[in-house]
This record gives C-alpha cells, structure tokens and sequence, in this order.
C-alpha cells in the first residue's frame, strides 16, 4: 500500500479512485484534520496559527507571502511522505488567489523535484475519456503494487 | 487568542457521495443507519458524512461501498460534521469545498462508466488518458520574434 499525494488536494475524484485500489490517498483533509483536532490556542476558521507560516519556510524563502508558506506548512509534510502522486493539470476549482495561485505552482514543483513515480492527467470530458483516466490511474497504482 | 479545545478528538470523518440511478441520497442513509453501529451519521444533500473511530467508519464506508460500488464515492474531511467553522448554517451562502464538489460531480458519470467497464477491459490495451496539452503556450523564442518585428 503506497501514500500516493494527489492534486488537486481536496479532489473527490482522486481520493475515491486511490483508497478505492488500495492505497492511501495524501490530501487536504489530512493535514487540515490534524491541525483541527489539536488542542492549542483557537485560531479559526482552519487553525493555521502563526507558528504554520514559519514551518513554510522550510519550502519556501522569508520574503515569499505568509499565505504560501502557511499552505506549503500543510502540503510540504505531505509531499515529502509521499511514495508517488496523480496530478490532474485542468482543474478550475484550483484557481484562487495568488496565494492559492503560487502554492499551487509549488506543490508541482515539489512534486516533480522529489522524483517519486507522477501521472499527469486532465479530467475527463466524455465516456470515453472517463474510461480510459480510470484504466490509467488503474494501471499506475498497480504499478505501485496492491491490490487489483 | 483564546484556548482551543477540538470537538471529536481522534475521531475520522469522511464524505459519502452517491450519483446513481437506482440510489437516491435518502436510500443511501436509511441503508447506512441500519448498519452505523455506533457511527454517528449526518444526511446530506448529496449523501452522508460519518464520523467515528478509523477503524469503524472504515468499516462501514467498505459495507457502504458494497451497495452500489461505481456510483458510490467516498473521500476524506478534515472537519467534523456540523463545525460552526465550516457549516453554511452560519456563514451563509455555500459551504467551502462546494464548488470543487459541483464541479467534479459534473463529470462523475465519466468516472462510474470507466470503474463499470474496467473489469472487462484487457489489461494488454495501453490506456490513453486525457493528457495536459503544453503546446499551445507561447514559447520565449516566439515572443522575441514577436517583440523584435515591432509591428504597429
């Protein structure tokens, strides 16, 4: 069973298909659930405190916008557990505000840095093309091995 | 800034989608509270979230995905049910995550006839996805040339 990080982080989709194969999904939730359920000093409305942007600087520099580094505190943990990724490259629901915008370019630069096996995809417009994205992310994932 | 104290501590939430013809959200959750256990279970629109301990509510999702296994989604949530946070009851207007959960709910019915048709596809067939298309950027060579004809 590998750790497989997918982008974009909160994709249903994704996680579905990942845990659906047998292995383990690495998105938002996770991070965001981890710093929901620890006791601490309130700081809604996702508990990112002041001490999240200074974990960022592990990923990006002092002069990058706090608003990046408190995501990359999120998503940085991730991606370095990560054993293999699925990004989908055309997902409007991703676009966001620079801040959104940046990490988002981050986390793909991250991804590609690591080294760890990627499939790159896009969604599916037609049957056709659902079928084929499934066998895909089908066929990676038992590349990865598992259960088929 | 004031002590926080998190509601549900250890416990794991996840969303349960259904976008079938022969299941409607309802059905989804009467079946669900037959089998819930002590699995505590919040009817939604588009299905239910349960919330529990990992081990329970991985057991119930696995039983729920049995019902219905290409047109039942599951995916995890970092927030439990209900958090005055995250719940439209009190911010108003859609919940955050709704418009990520629209979208791909448009084309979930690509991914149920994909996960249908995958045991009787041959595993010797390469799939060929939907792959980004790069070529359509302007690539630096091309913008010089651009810059450089100094076309009124």
């Amino acid at each position: 069973m590998a750790k497989v990080f997918i982008y974009p982080a909160t994709s249903l989709i994704l996680s579905d298909l990942v845990a659906r194969f047998d292995h383990t999904p690495l998105g938002t939730a996770l991070g965001i659930r981890e710093r929901i359920q620890t006791p601490g000093l309130e700081s809604p409305p996702l508990q990112i405190t002041p001490d999240d942007p200074k974990r960022g600087l592990k990923y990006a520099a002092v002069e990058v916008p706090s608003g990046v580094r408190g995501r990359m505190a999120v998503y940085g943990p991730l991606i370095e557990d990560a054993e293999a990724a699925i990004v989908v490259h055309d997902a409007d629901f991703a676009f966001g505000c620079m801040g959104c915008a940046r990490t988002n370019e981050l986390v793909k630069f991250m991804i590609r840095q690591r080294s760890i096996p990627t499939l790159d995809l896009n969604y599916p417009r037609t049957e056709g093309e659902g079928e084929e994205f499934v066998a895909a992310i089908h066929q990676f994932l038992a590349s990865l091995g598992g259960r088929l | 800034m004031a002590d926080y104290e998190p509601e549900y501590r250890g416990s794991v939430t996840k969303y349960v989608f259904v976008e079938s013809p022969d299941m409607t959200p309802g059905d989804l959750a009467i079946r669900a509270y037959e089998i819930a256990g002590g699995v505590m279970i919040k009817e939604t629109c588009f299905g239910i979230q349960v919330t529990g301990s990992e081990s329970e509510v991985e057991d119930l999702v696995s039983r729920i995905r049995s019902f219905d296994p290409t047109h039942i989604f599951v995916k995890d949530r970092g927030f439990p049910p209900g958090d005055p946070r995250r719940c439209r009851a009190n911010l108003g207007g859609a919940r955050p995550g709704f418009f990520g959960h629209e979208f791909e709910m448009g084309i979930i019915r690509h991914i149920s006839r994909g996960l249908l048709r995958l045991p009787s596809r041959d595993p010797g067939i390469e799939p060929h996805p939907p792959t980004p298309d790069h070529t359509g950027r302007l690539d630096s060579a091309r913008l010089k040339a651009i810059i450089a004809a100094k076309e009124p």
